[in-house]
Formats: structure tokens, sequence, C-alpha cells
């Protein structure tokens, strides 16, 4: 069931048992809540403390199954707690005080929220006596988060502490997960004597999602993936959420469909199969985008038709009949209507879809679709134009997707060049291992993340891709890594300017640069060593490859500062609003004369 | 087009906030919004009358009833329904014209709820048909003030 895949559940922590052995027990309003997280499964919290948040902090230092990550700014906490639940499917757990450091979780909650990402967040709050009156460091935090959470409380009662963080965590990791915030009012962690009952389960009469989807659409699909001509995959972030990889390459491979997938989607299925195009959108594939444009089937599953992958509204795979699944209702037929709507989880519905079509003889009818399909990605890979003179940011990850090969790597990304980049060179062949801010667009998301998942997951190899710009936004954290004992890779792709949007501007608005060349960018090594870090600054591009390995062989955090010209854009672009027939920078590879 | 949504909620505070704030973020337009318990203690209603095409109506729905705190929300529009609205008008009115007013409103099954020097307070519920007529009438006597309760509304049967 997909429960058992974010591994978070108070049962699974506790060995099947649902009963909190610590039920009925006398304690503060603060050890009420530090144990119900315990009882909740969370081992890691990302957190910083403040006046508002004393008690809780005072609960916290007692816990023996509780490790808490002192970050250096509160969305960092977000970002990383965001990362480590990326990286394992577990819920991530923050804990702030009220006013600016609640405020300062803002960025994260909204991308995490964007991204589907679930992360319970708790803030401390003034005394209920004082609530709305401005008291010293009061900002109402339900408020201001109405519209990026999946949902919030305001707790007013100190017995409903530990029933209020088992719903949260049930809200945040079940059907379309998201972030939850919890707001503590500091008398009520202060309070004595309160009995302690975390729920044995939790039920909540206006929250069932729909996991099983309906059984006359699941047979609708069925017939359809038989009959279609040209379909196509269109696989998002759901997928990864769901768990359904698995299921995914089972209908994929067995029908022979190919699989386009979401920047959130990258990892669902092995990028190195013949079947998947990679991403789609703006900055995404060219054979993937030509599928769909003449696809006469798209199976959408776990994705939601944003504009960076679709383009024009009304334009995206014109010809096509479009089947959806989604657990979240309301993306059904919210961007794209939806010819055969299932509401349901991934994994659940396509398991159903591909045991209806074994009923069967399965007999791939796509060959003729796939032939055409497969010259596209012969014909238009993503390339660029060897060059001697700098570094190329597209060779550097070529590089980094081979030297990655050996072991398990899990990759973050800022946002901006640097991250279109790094999803277009690196063949990502898990899920939960290319973790990138897609909906929200956060620069300063990476370095945080990558903590998160480093944390999950020590043994692994955890690579941040980042800009100049995109590092200077959450630069802070160098320290808590380094603290942590975290060895974290950053690659730093440095054009000295906002590349992205510098992009557009010598594209669309003739070269008028405003505002996005940098002046007095600080010397990334030394600040690297400050922060006690090592640090690699390649000077020539001959030591390339040999620095790369040097860097990523490093025992603690490390940073490998490359600098490259600001003239790399990203390539192929379908501008905003248009289609793949005008995007610019399409590769043509062995095409013949005239086509 | 007006539609008329019937929303069952938790009776819990901030739950209005979270509604509104909904449908203003998504671009929708609220007519009337009227809130009130319910037979059970535990939660409120709210029938909301908002100005979209059926399209945008069934997002709404589907955005509301993935509010945590939402049980329930149908489209009466179409439905058998009843619906009602309650008005105040408060009308100029010299001693000469009270009469004429008077009887008005008894046409229309209101009531005269406060009379003073120069104005007569009317109550009436009905339809927004209904209403709408009463409102024309008494606007050639000048209408000061119009205060609505907004909506409410409940399935036949
Ligand atoms: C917090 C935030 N502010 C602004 C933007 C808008 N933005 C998108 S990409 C970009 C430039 C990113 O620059 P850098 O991190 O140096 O990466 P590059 O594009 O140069 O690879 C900007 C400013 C954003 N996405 N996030």
């Amino acid at each position: 069931m997909w429960c058992k895949l974010t591994g978070v559940y108070a049962d699974e922590a506790k060995g099947g048992s649902t009963v909190s052995e610590h039920n009925g027990k006398k304690m503060t309003g603060a050890q009420c809540l530090i144990t119900a997280l315990e009882d909740a499964g969370v081992e890691t919290i990302f957190g910083y403390p403040g006046g508002h948040a004393l008690a809780l902090y005072d609960a916290l230092y007692d816990s023996e199954k509780l490790t808490h990550v002192l970050v250096r700014h509160e969305q960092a906490a977000v970002h990383a707690a965001d990362g480590y639940a990326r990286a394992t499917g577990k819920v991530g757990c923050v804990l702030v005080t009220s006013g600016p450091g609640a405020t300062n979780t803002v960025t994260g909650i909204a991308t995490a929220c964007m991204d589907s990402i679930p992360v319970v967040i708790i803030t401390g709050q003034v005394p209920t006596v004082v609530l709305g009156s401005d008291a010293f460091q009061e900002s109402d935090m339900t408020g201001v988060t109405l519209p990026i959470v999946k949902h919030s409380y305001l707790v007013k009662d100190a017995s409903e502490l530990a029933s209020t963080v088992a719903q949260a965590f049930h809200i945040a990791s079940t059907g379309r997960p998201g972030p939850v915030v919890i707001d503590v009012p500091s008398d009520l962690a202060r309070k004595s004597g309160v009995v302690y009952k975390y729920p044995d389960e939790v039920k909540l009469q206006s929250y069932k999602p729909t996991y099983k989807g309906n059984a006359r659409q699941v047979k609708q699909v069925a017939r359809a993936l038989r009959t279609a001509k040209r379909p196509v995959i269109y696989a998002g972030g759901g997928i990864i959420s769901s768990g359904a990889s698995k299921e995914l390459a089972q209908l994929s491979e067995m029908l022979r469909i190919p699989v386009a997938t979401t920047l959130e989607g990258k990892g669902c299925y092995p990028e190195d199969s013949e079947l998947n195009l990679g991403m789609l959108g703006m900055h995404g594939s060219t054979a993937a985008n030509f599928a769909l444009r003449d696809a006469d089937f798209v199976f959408a599953i776990g994705t939601r038709f944003s504009d960076r992958s679709t383009g024009r509204p009304g334009a995206f795979a014109p010809h096509a009949r479009v089947a959806h699944i989604d657990i979240d209702p309301a993306e059904i037929g919210k961007n794209r209507k939806a010819d055969i709507p299932i509401v349901g989880d991934a994994k659940t519905v396509l398991a159903a879809i591909v045991g209806e079509l074994k009923k069967e003889d399965v007999k791939p009818a796509t060959e003729a679709w796939l032939t055409q399909v497969l010259t596209w990605v012969r014909e238009h890979p993503f390339a660029y134009e060897p060059c001697e003179d700098h570094v190329q940011p597209q060779r550097v990850l070529e590089l980094l997707d081979a030297m990655t090969n050996d072991r398990d790597t899990i990759i973050t990304t800022d946002v901006g060049q640097h991250q279109m980049w790094a999803s277009q060179y690196l063949h990502t062949d898990r899920p939960r291992t290319f973790l990138s801010s897609g909906g929200a667009g956060t620069m300063g998301f990476g370095l945080p993340a990558a903590m998160g998942a480093q944390i999950a997951f020590p043994k692994s190899r955890v690579v941040c891709i980042t800009g100049d710009g995109s590092l200077q936004m959450n630069i802070q954290e160098m320290a808590t890594i380094h603290g942590n004992k975290l060895p974290v890779k950053v690659l730093l792709l440095d054009n000295n300017c906002l590349g992205m949007v510098h992009q557009m501007q010598e594209l669309f608005l003739e070269g008028r640069y405003s505002e996005t060349d940098f002046f007095g960018n600080p010397d990334f090594a030394m600040l690297a060593r400050a922060f006690g870090w090592s640090a690699f600054e390649l000077e020539n591009p001959q030591e390339l490859e040999s620095m790369m390995h040097a860097w990523l062989d490093e025992e603690g955090p490390s940073l490998l500062w490359i600098k490259i010209p600001v003239s790399e854009d990203v390539f192929p672009m379908i501008p905003e609003g248009k289609t793949v027939d005008d995007a610019i920078g399409i590769t043509n590879v062995g095409a013949k004369e005239g086509e | 087009m007006s539609r008329i949504l019937s929303i069952w909620v938790d009776n819990k505070p901030g739950v209005l906030a979270r509604i509104a704030g909904l449908v203003s973020r998504r671009g929708f337009n609220i007519e009337s919004l009227a809130v009130s318990d319910t037979e059970d203690t535990t939660r409120s209603h709210v029938t909301m009358v908002v100005d979209a095409d059926e399209i945008i109506v069934e997002q709404v729905t589907k955005q509301l009833n993935k509010l945590i705190n939402v049980y329930k929300v149908s489209d009466l529009t179409d439905a058998d329904h009843i619906d009602r609205e309650l008005v105040l008008f408060k009308v100029s009115a010299e001693a000469a014209q009270r009469g004429e007013i008077i009887e008005l409103a008894s046409i229309f099954r209101a009531r005269i709820v406060d009379v003073a020097a120069n104005t007569l307070t009317v109550e009436a519920t009905g339809t927004t048909d209904k209403l709408e007529a009463m409102e024309n009438l008494l606007d050639a006597y000048g209408i000061k003030e119009i205060i609505r309760s907004g909506k409410i509304a409940i399935p036949r049967g």
C-alpha cells in the first residue's frame, strides 16, 4: 500500500503496534508535543529556537529519539525537511519560534506545497491570552500560510496537542501529500499535568482520499491503450510520491508506449530506457515534445498539466484524447479536459490497468509510432558545440553523470540554467534521487535540500548543483553542513550573473540586461573554506576531469567552483506561450538535407 | 451566472477564512455568503452564491472539497430547492406617504419594523425576484438604505 512507502506511520515505526506506550501519562504540553513527534515516527527535526518555542525546545532537550539539526535560517529548515522528505518518502519535520522565525519558513512551505511534499511545520506562538493583540513576535501564522498549506492548526487546548500531531502527519502523508502547519501558543506548551493521548488511528470524517480507481474507467483506459496508434505516457511527480515506478514500467513495456516525464517526475522511469523520452516542456527534449504534439492518446499520470510542461494551453497534445489519473480530483480537468478521468492513487490504479490488460493477449501495436519517436530521439538529442576555450556546463554535467554512475547518488539542484542543464544531461534511473524545486522554482532550495537528503542517507553521495545567484540565497547552511559533518558536494556553475533571467533578456528583450549581472561576488573558494569546507577552483580547463574526481573523493563537504561564460544558454527553448514548432535551438543530428 | 453552493463545514474558528480565501484566491467572485450553526453542533453551514459558469463552479467545488474542514459541497442551482433572502429597506416616508408604503408592504407580505419621523423600515423575505420587484416599487419613495442577509437555500423534500 501507498502508506508503506512513505514509511512514516506510527505503527511501522513501532513495529506494528499502534497504541502509544505513553498514553495516560501526565506531562507538560511541550512534552506531549515532543512525545507525539516520536510516536509519529519522526527521527530528525530541522529547526531554530526562540522565546515562544522555549518550552518546546526544553522538552526536546530530554528526547532520546529525536535528533535536532540547528540550521542558520528557518527557510533552510523547511527546505532541508523537504529534501529529507523527497529523498525518503517520509514526512519532514520543522520546529521554529513565533513571529519572524515562523514567517521565515513561508518560502519553504510554498515550495513544498507546489511540489506536493509532506512536511509538518511546528511554530511557536504567543500565549493564548494575548493572541490577536500584536504581542511581541506575534504573527498570524495560520493566516499567513493559508494559501500554501494542505492544512493548518492553531492549537487552543493542550490536551489536543498529541492528536493534532497525529492528524497533521496523517494529512501531510496521505492523499496528495503537502505541508501542514501546527501553531502552538507558548502557554499550552508550558502547561503541566496534561494527560497524553496519542490516537491509535486517525479518522477524519471530512478527509478520505480515494486510492482505488473506478473499475469502469480502468477498463476504459485499458481499451484506449490497446487501440491507440500514437500513445504517450506523460508521467509526473505523483508516480514518485505514490511509489508507482514498477507499475509504470510494466505498463509502458508491455504495450511499448514511450514515456515523457516532468521535472518532478524525473527518476520515476529509468532514463537509460529507450522508451523514456526525457523531460517534456519548455527546456525539455524535442522528442518528448514532438511525441506529445503528434500523439493520438495521452495518458497523464500524477501530473497537473503545468504551463512549464504544456506551453500554450490549448496547443498541447492537440490531437490527443486524454486519460488522467490523479489522487487529487481538483487536478482532473483543471488545465486540460480529461476524456477518461480517474481519481485514485497512481500505483493502485496502474496495477489495476495492468491487471486488466493481462486478461487478454497483449500485443504492442505501436512499432511504427515508436520508430518515428526513436528517430526524433536520435536526431534531436540534448547536445552542444564543443569548444576548447572555456569550460562548458553541459560537459561538466556529462562528466558528473558518468562519474556518479559508480554508486548511489542523490542530486539536488537550485533554480536557473544550471537546473535545466542538470535535468537535460544527468540520467536519473531511480525515483527520489533528483530533487528540484519545480512548481515554485525556489532559488536557495538546493543546498539545504542536499543537507536534508544527506542526513537521511549518510552513506549516499549527495551533490547539489547550483549557480552563483542561488547558492548565495542560503549559503549560510554551509555552516550547518560543516557542523553536522555532512559530506555534501556542491557544484557551483558560476556565470557571475542570474543566468536564466539573463538568457531571457538576451532572447526576448534585445539584450537589455537589467540587474542580472553581479558585481562584488565573493571568492567562493575562500568563503567555503571559511565555513570549514574544502574547495576546488578550476582555473585550467584541462584539469576539469581530474579536479572533479578529487572533489567527489573528498571525505567532508566540498565545493567545486567552475567559472563558465555568460554566453552559454539553455536550449532547446520553447518561448512562453508557444509550441514546440516555435522552439529555439533544436539540434539536428544526421537529419537529411531539407528535412 | 449566479450559482448557489451549499457547504457543510466543521464548526471551528478560521474555517470561514479558509473558504473565503480559497474562493477569492482562485479569482471567483462571491456574491453573497451566509453562515450559521446547524442541527449538529459540530457543524456549520454556508450558503455561498458565486457568479461563475458551470465549469468554474465545478473547479471551485473540487477545491472546496479539498479543504480538510469541508464535509460536503453541493451546487443547488439546478436542483429542486427553496431559496430565501431577508432584506431590510429604510424608506423615506413623510406622514402623508406612510399609508401607501404600508399597503405596498402588506401586498408583499412584508412587515414594518421601525417607524421614525420621516422614515419607515420594512422587513421582507422571499426569493431574489420578489425582493427586486419590491425594491423597484419602494424606490419611488426614496430608499435610504438596504441591508440584505445573503441567500440561504435548502433542497426540497
Ligand atoms: C527566490 C527566487 N528569486 C528569483 C527567482 C527568479 N529567477 C529564476 S532563475 C534566476 C537566476 C538564477 O541564477 P543562478 O542561481 O546564478 O543560476 P543560473 O541561471 O545562472 O544557472 C532568477 C533570478 C527565483 N526563481 N527564485
